[in-house]
Parts: structure tokens; sequence; C-alpha cells
């Protein structure tokens, strides 16, 4: 683990700009290799997060669940053409202790369906727990919480 | 509103469904009046979402705004959300705990009643002004709408006319709800909400059709959760045909007959992480899917152990909001718990199965939305409203027309 702290700050923010690139470019079935094995991914609303409710619109359990949701979007799911585009801000290392580094982000999720404006689909914060495997930093855990309840039609892709 | 409409319904009767239906806002307008505002119980909240005397819950019957409230007595009340004086919108947090209701607008004061208490400046400010002498706090309460409570479940009518709840529901529809709703206390898990650009009634119409969801979910089709060739029912209440379930029993992962007209059909589909699909049995009977729909709001999802309530509220003729509420049971396990949450995987606005949904009502909506003149044609499982023991039927949406024509005077 680097003690340099702009190091740290640049590899957190090379492999948030990768992750996001990686789901905008739509290499969906890439997007599982930034995880650990055993990772936690939730989008879940404010509304639950805050009021202590566990549900969340999309839980996946370890890198299986991940793969499952690309089965999905990729094989499974019926959903119109749509182009998707993140834009990250306010990438922030919170802390760090025994290996886990704990990194907050805010992101809005542009979506654009076939001949329609672009629209803000998706707004909210990225609560992460990043480690070091191999050279490289994966997400242990990643949290998107989401600022509206209110969805547009339906949440597809992973954010 | 009985303005006549320019519109016939089509000479073969149920088994057409004219666009127009679907699109015009003259016919939303009767809607709100007939259907929402009608004779009609709609779900308004889980007695679980309010649980502490004060704690209310905003929500719509139709796109009518309405307070839930829990009473200091333990008791629920319905109120409009539209304040005596001058028609504010007086609750203005989605959810929380009040002591009472001011409207921020001039602060009229009511309690959780509905009744009014307070009424700054009646008396005048130095002798000037103040409301008439006649003027009496019991003429002006919030209009209150009248409740029913059955297993933890609320619902409301703004037709305090309306016969007991369990005579709306009738006995076969009762059984299927008490089923789920048993007497245990319940234990919310979450909420979510989708804005969707399609009439609401076509919600309704995609529980009322097991035809699609043999052939749309390929999700749930291909590891067996529900299939034409598995065991089921399609049944209505005893009356009207406005109620119905859909009700079914968990098939396994093989090609069939019930497969073989199926395009994208997968046998080799595997999750990586079956235990989502691994349900424990906790109802009784054999069933593993009962999908009730109740006129004129809500969905009682029952698909393994993911139990949820979907709300339908209305905004305009082309768009309506689906509102869900999952849960569970106050003594539920972790692992249950754990379970149920794992399962919603399949439901909600990221669901496995109905973001397909979402995605073709909408294709439908685009579709028949610039046809008025044109129309649906429902003739799987015949031309009548009967119930029917198997899923390759189209038999309750024909049933649920049968009754909307009623109420509609289509």
């Amino acid at each position: 683990m680097t003690d340099d702290p702009r190091l740290l700050r640049y590899e957190v923010e090379e492999l948030f700009f990768a992750y996001v690139e990686c789901l905008d470019e739509g290499e969906i079935e890439r997007w599982p290799d930034f995880f650990t094995e055993d990772c936690l991914y939730k989008i879940i609303s404010r509304e639950n997060f805050e009021r202590g409710l566990p549900l969340a619109a999309m839980l996946c359990e370890g890198r299986g669940g991940l793969m499952d949701r690309v089965v999905s979007v990729t094989t499974t799911s019926v959903y119109h053409d749509r182009a998707l585009r993140h834009l990250l801000s306010n990438i922030r290392v919170k802390g760090v202790a025994n290996g886990v580094i704990d990194v907050q982000a805010n992101y809005a999720v542009l979506e654009t369906l076939t001949n329609e404006f672009t629209t803000v689909f998706n707004a909210g914060k990225y609560l992460d727990k990043l480690v070091r495997q191999g050279d490289g930093l994966k997400f242990k855990e990643k949290l998107c919480v989401f600022d509206s309840v209110m969805v547009p039609t339906s949440l597809i892709f992973p954010i | 509103m009985n303005e006549p409409l320019p519109y016939k319904w089509p000479e073969e009767g149920n088994s057409r469904i004219p666009y127009w239906v679907y699109s015009d806002p003259r016919v939303y307008e009767r809607e709100q009046e007939r259907v929402f505002g009608g004779a009609s119980y709609s779900f308004v909240a889980l007695e679980a979402d309010i649980p502490n005397p004060g704690d209310f819950k905003r929500t719509r019957i139709g796109d009518r705004p309405v307070v839930v409230v829990r009473d200091t007595d333990g008791g629920v009340n319905v109120l409009v959300n539209r304040c005596a004086h001058r028609g504010a919108r007086y609750c203005y947090r989605e959810h929380g705990n009040a002591k009472e209701f001011t409207c921020p607008y001039h602060q009229w004061t009511y309690d959780l009643t509905g009744a009014l208490t307070g009424v700054p400046f009646r008396h005048g400010v130095k002798k000037q002004g103040g409301m008439p002498d006649d003027f009496k706090l019991e003429d002006h309460h919030l209009e209150a709408l009248k409740c029913a409570l059955r297993g933890g479940v609320i619902f409301a009518s703004f037709d305090h006319s309306m016969p007991a709840f369990e005579d709306y529901l009738g006995p076969k529809m009762l059984g299927y709800f008490d089923r789920v709703f048993d007497g245990r206390e319940l234990g919310i898990l979450g909420y979510s909400r989708q804005r969707m650009r399609a009439n609401w009634k076509l919600m309704f119409e995609n529980l009322k059709d097991p035809y699609h969801a043999s052939l749309l979910h390929v999700f749930l089709v291909s590891f067996g959760l529900f299939r034409a060739d598995n065991p089921s029912q399609v049944q209505m209440d005893e009356k009207t045909g406005m109620h119905s379930v859909q009700v079914s029993r968990r098939g396994e992962q093989k090609a069939s007959e019930g497969t073989r007209e199926m395009r994208q059909f997968d046998q080799e589909l595997r999750l990586h992480n079956p235990e989502m699909l691994q349900p424990v049995p906790e109802f009784p009977g054999d069933a593993t899917v009962v999908m009730q729909t109740i006129w004129p709001n809500l969905i009682v999802q029952q698909q393994s152990n993911t139990l949820a309530m979907r709300q339908i509220q209305t905004l305009d003729a082309e768009t309506f909001e689906l509102h869900w509420t999952f849960f569970g049971y106050a003594d539920d396990d972790d692992a249950m718990t754990m379970r149920r949450l794992r399962q919603a995987n399949l439901m909600g606005p990221a669901g496995f199965v109905s973001v397909d949904d979402s995605e073709v009502m909408e294709a439908a909506q685009f579709g028949l939305g610039k046809y008025p003149d044109s129309e649906a044609v429902v003739e799987m499982g015949g031309r009548g409203v009967e119930d029917q023991d198997h899923m390759v039927t189209e038999v309750s949406i024909r049933a649920f027309y049968d009754h909307y024509r009623n109420v509609m005077g289509f």
C-alpha cells in the first residue's frame, strides 16, 4: 500500500475512470473484472438507505451476482436501445484502514434513447470500499445511492 | 362528467379493446371520477408503513393526493391532501410523524382525524377582519375517506356507501388475499418507484396476461419459474371480473411443448448465483406464484419468497407510476429476509423479469397511442370470461373490461 496520498488518489481516480469507461463503452462483460471475488454491489435509493431499509433495486453478491446481471443484460432482458454516459465528480478518499480504502464520489448518468433528447437518468453517490489485489485496486464493495426514488421506466444497466 | 364521448365499443364486445381507452384525456378524466373516485377500494398503505401514532404517508388514489395517518388511538385515517381553505397541499413530506397538520399557506391546522382545530386571525386583529360570526370550525374539516383494514393492509374509498371490503373482494379473492395477509405482523423491506410512459390499464393487463409471461420473460421461463406448461389457474371474483388472480407452480428447466414456440428459450442458461432462485415454501398449498390484481390500483405479488404491493398511481392518460412496497413478516429470521431481498432482484425497476414489462408497456403505448380508432384482439382462451385452468389465455383481461365498460358506461 502506497503511503503517498497523491499517488493513491491518482490510482483511485484511474480505477473510477476505467470503471465508467467500461460501462459507457458497452463493454459490460468486463464489468465484473473491477470487483473482488467476494464483492457486494448494490444500487439503492437514498430513501431506503437513509431510512435503514435494506431493499436494493439491484443487489449482487460476489462476482457471480455481477455475472448474472451481465447475462440478463446481454441475453434475457428485453429493452429499447440506449446510450449511457457517466459523469464523475468529487472523488474523495475518505479513509484508509486495514488495507481497505473508503472512497466517496458523485455520479450522474446521462441516458439517450434512440431519437430522444439526452436526459439525466440517475444521479447519486458511490460509497465504495477498495482493496489492493495483485498490482491494482478492486472494488470490494460498491454502493450506488441514488437521489430520486423515482426511476424513469427501468434500470437495466449497472451504474 | 357525463359529456358523451364520440366513441362506441367494438361490436365483438370484450374480445376487443379500442385503443382510445389508452390515450384520450376525456376517458382518463372519467376514470378519475368513476374508477378511482367511485365505488372502489384503493390500496393506500400497509399498516407497517405507519406503525406509531402520528405516523403518516402521502400517496395518491388515481391522481388525487391523499394522506394516510395513524391516529392517537391507533386507528387509521385517510384524508385528502387538500386544505379546506384554499386547496393547498398541506402535507408536503412523503412520510413522517406529526401531532397535527398545519397548512403552510395560512396555517389552518387540523388534528389527525382531519378536524379543523385552528384558523389564525379567526376573530380578527385589533377588532378588524376575521371570519364571520357564524363561521364554524366543524363545517370545514378535511374530507376523510372511508377506510377498510384487513390483515395489515389499508384501503380507502371516496364512496362512503361502499360495502365491507370482504364483500367487495368476494370469497374466492379473499381466500388468496388472506393467504399472504394471514394476520402476521408485516415488516417493510423497502420501496421502489417507477414512472412509465404508458396508460395505467396496461399495467393491470400485464398481470392479467399469462400469455405474455410465458413468451416475453426468457428469464422467468428458462428457469421454470413460470411457464405455459406448469399447472396453473386464472380466476376472477364471483360477481364482476374486476379482481383476478394468476396461480402457478414452479416447473423445471427443460425444453417441452410449452417452450417449443418460444424463440429465445435457453435450456443451457445457468445462474452463477443459483441461490437467488431457491425459494422456501412458506404458504399453504403447492402454488409458488400468486399474482392478484385488486380493482382499481393494486397488484399483490407473491413470486417464490418475494412479496410486494404494486400500487398504480396515474399522472395522465399516457403516464402512470408504479409504487412498490417490498415486505416480509416481522418474525422472519435473517435467512428469510436475505432470501426475500435476493429474490427482489427479479422485480422492481431493475428486475430480471419486470424490466421486460416496463419496456414492453411503453412499446405498447408508443404503438397504440396514436391509433385510437384501431383495436386490440383479445381472443386467447376464447371470448368468454370464465375461470380457466391454464395459462394460454387472456380471459382475465376480458373480465376486467367487462367490468370497466359497466363502470365507464362504454
